[in-house]
């Protein structure tokens, strides 16, 4: 195993590790995220609760760790079917010429002139907030960029022999597709896509944060720092701890997408 | 020239009427009722009275002609009346845009003094330490969402060092620290591309032969190298200007600066729909409009870019 892949899978093993810990917490840790207890509120880090307590006594460390749950997990969901989309209208637009790809390219130059964030927090807005429905307002957003990428990547290739052969010798519209260009194409759709998970959980958070998102109780960490705003003075552990939950959790997808970058880069130069 | 520039503002129409197009398609989506949100805090309305309302506002036509309606108003500087206030919706924009844009120009300057200087340094001292902490400064700028920077900043210069008062609502200051916030955000990605813009180019032919020409180092960079990215680099930060407005929205949330996003995200609380749209468009109408003005001085700056986009 060379050097560039054993980096690529100690990043992705320990963001799966991490994801494990955060799916298994209520069996490993001492304290449930929900469990409450007034006596204990708002006590600063120490041997017992080691991030200390939020305002109704829960267990910080408990709520940061089961947090991960629905941030990471709707980002990867978000984040694949952004792509798997993008790369359908993409792959599409690539290689049919006609009025269809027209008209899905014009659409795309529309949703690549809204800001993202801009147009995210509308449609959470609009939709009524809840986890669902603001991964589903990121992933409205998220698709264009990979039909861009896509059809850029594709483009060159329409004018292939292979792909002449595989049209002489009677091959149908989507299997040209599939299996003659998908497979060409999905490097960077992957680098694209991991590069991306992290961007989508800081939007994730972002709306939560704005009340767009995930509702408390729940353990979410852009929820959880905006509910514990106004302590920022007096218990200051309550905000940082979900904060910098998200700065470890973004910069190890970044590691991760980083390392599978150089990964591919070696490929194609060898 | 001229023939670019008509070009590019042609390329524009489609993706505004996109725009008001999907904009309208999202608020009609809505689940609720218009008419009975605006009669539900009056405690509801007889069908007869409801429908009534909905012929005068239009909403018993079919979709397109309401639509067709809805941009005539909007040409005509209509854009609706809040529902909660009853005001002009086109006012309460106009009155909150110049905090708005006030914030944008603080952050665009400071991350241009951050990071014009940071990304050359990197680039001309490629892998010294210059280079490693721009790097690492850039990574941890990526992975910082932007309202966890607004609080760290808010906790060491408001409640650490008290250098600001917490809520900065006051206009008749600069809002320094959330333009700061945002600056530091689009710091991390600009510096990485200023660098690589930077690289790029002092790779190529003519740098190499004025060197060996004997000129100095310095008079190539600042006359020759530092001309010929000004296009590349002023795109790339017309395209970063879509995070800034997206992360206004949020900053001005939190810093409670008195700018359209706070009141795009006060309308989204209150579910004040005509708000909303008003917002939707209004930024993505500045961001393409910022978009077209960058590529109309690209065109000045870099002929060649403008005959590029002719290809297309």
């Amino acid at each position: 195993m060379s050097k560039k892949k054993r980096k690529f899978f100690f990043f992705l093993g320990l963001i799966l590790f991490g994801l494990l810990i955060s799916l298994t917490a209520e069996y490993i840790l001492p304290y449930g995220p929900y469990e409450q207890n007034l006596d204990i509120a708002l006590q600063a880090p120490n041997s017992t609760h080691l991030l200390g307590t939020d305002r109704y006594g829960r267990d910080m460390l408990a709520r940061t760790i089961a947090g991960a749950q629905i941030t990471v997990c709707s980002a990867v969901a978000v984040a694949f079917i952004a792509a798997a989309f993008g790369t359908f209208v993409g792959l599409f637009c690539g290689y049919h010429k006609g009025k269809l790809t027209t008209v899905l390219l014009r659409l795309t130059d529309v949703f690549l002139a809204f800001p993202v964030m801009v147009f995210a927090i509308a449609v959470a807005g609009i939709l009524g907030g809840g986890t669902i429905n603001a991964a589903a307002a990121i992933a409205v957003v998220a698709w264009p960029k990979y039909t861009r990428l896509v059809r850029n990547e594709v483009l060159p290739l329409r004018r292939e022999f292979f792909i002449e052969a595989a049209q002489m010798s009677g091959f149908s519209f989507w299997r040209i597709l599939f299996v003659q260009i998908l497979p060409l194409v999905i490097g960077p759709i992957c680098i694209t896509a991991a590069l991306d998970i992290g961007t989508i959980i800081t939007e994730i958070a972002g709306l939560s944060f704005l009340g767009l998102g995930t509702a408390p109780p729940a353990a979410e960490w852009g929820s959880m720092m905006s509910g514990a705003r106004n302590l920022l003075q007096s218990a200051p552990w309550t905000v940082f701890v979900p904060g910098f939950a998200i700065f470890i959790t973004v910069a190890l997808f970044q590691l991760m997408a980083d390392s599978l970058r150089d990964l591919a880069d070696t490929k194609s130069t060898r | 020239m001229r023939g670019y520039i008509i070009g590019r503002l042609s390329h524009l129409i489609p993706i505004l009427i996109g725009i008001t197009f999907l904009s309208f398609a999202l608020m009609h989506t809505v689940t609720t009722d218009t008419v009975d949100i605006l009669y539900d805090q009056n405690g509801g309305a007889t069908e007869a009275v409801a429908a009534e309302k909905r012929a005068v506002l239009g909403l018993d036509k079919d979709f397109f002609t309401q639509y067709v309606n809805w941009v005539v108003k909007i040409l005509q500087g209509d854009m609706g009346n809040s529902f909660v206030s009853g005001a002009p919706v086109l006012t309460s924009i106009l009155d909150k845009l110049p905090a708005t844009v006030e914030l944008m120009v603080l952050a665009l300057v400071m991350t241009l003094v951050i990071s014009l200087p940071l990304g050359i340094l990197a680039a001309i001292r490629k892998g010294s330490i210059w280079d490693q902490i721009v790097r690492l400064l850039s990574f941890t700028g990526n992975s910082l969402p932007d309202f966890f920077v607004a609080i760290i900043l808010l906790y060491l210069f408001a409640v650490k060092w008290h250098v600001f008062s917490f809520l900065q609502a006051d206009s008749s200051t600069l809002p320094v620290l959330p333009a700061l916030t945002l600056a530091i955000a689009m710091t991390a990605k600009y510096m990485r591309q200023i660098r690589a813009v930077f690289l790029d180019e002092l790779g190529k032919d003519y740098v190499r032969a004025a060197l060996s020409r004997g000129l100095p180092y310095r008079y190539v960079l600042t006359h020759y190298v530092l001309r010929s990215v000004a296009a590349p680099l002023l795109a790339l930060l017309a395209v970063s200007a879509g995070s800034l407005l997206g992360g206004a929205a949020i900053i001005e949330s939190i810093f409670l600066w008195d700018g359209i996003g706070k009141l795009a995200v006060d309308a989204i609380m209150m579910r004040d729909y005509p708000v909303i749209q008003a917002y939707v468009i209004w930024m993505s109408v500045i961001y393409v409009g910022v978009n077209l003005l960058s590529d109309i001085v690209c065109g000045f700056l870099d002929p060649r870019s403008a005959l590029q986009g002719k290809e297309d």
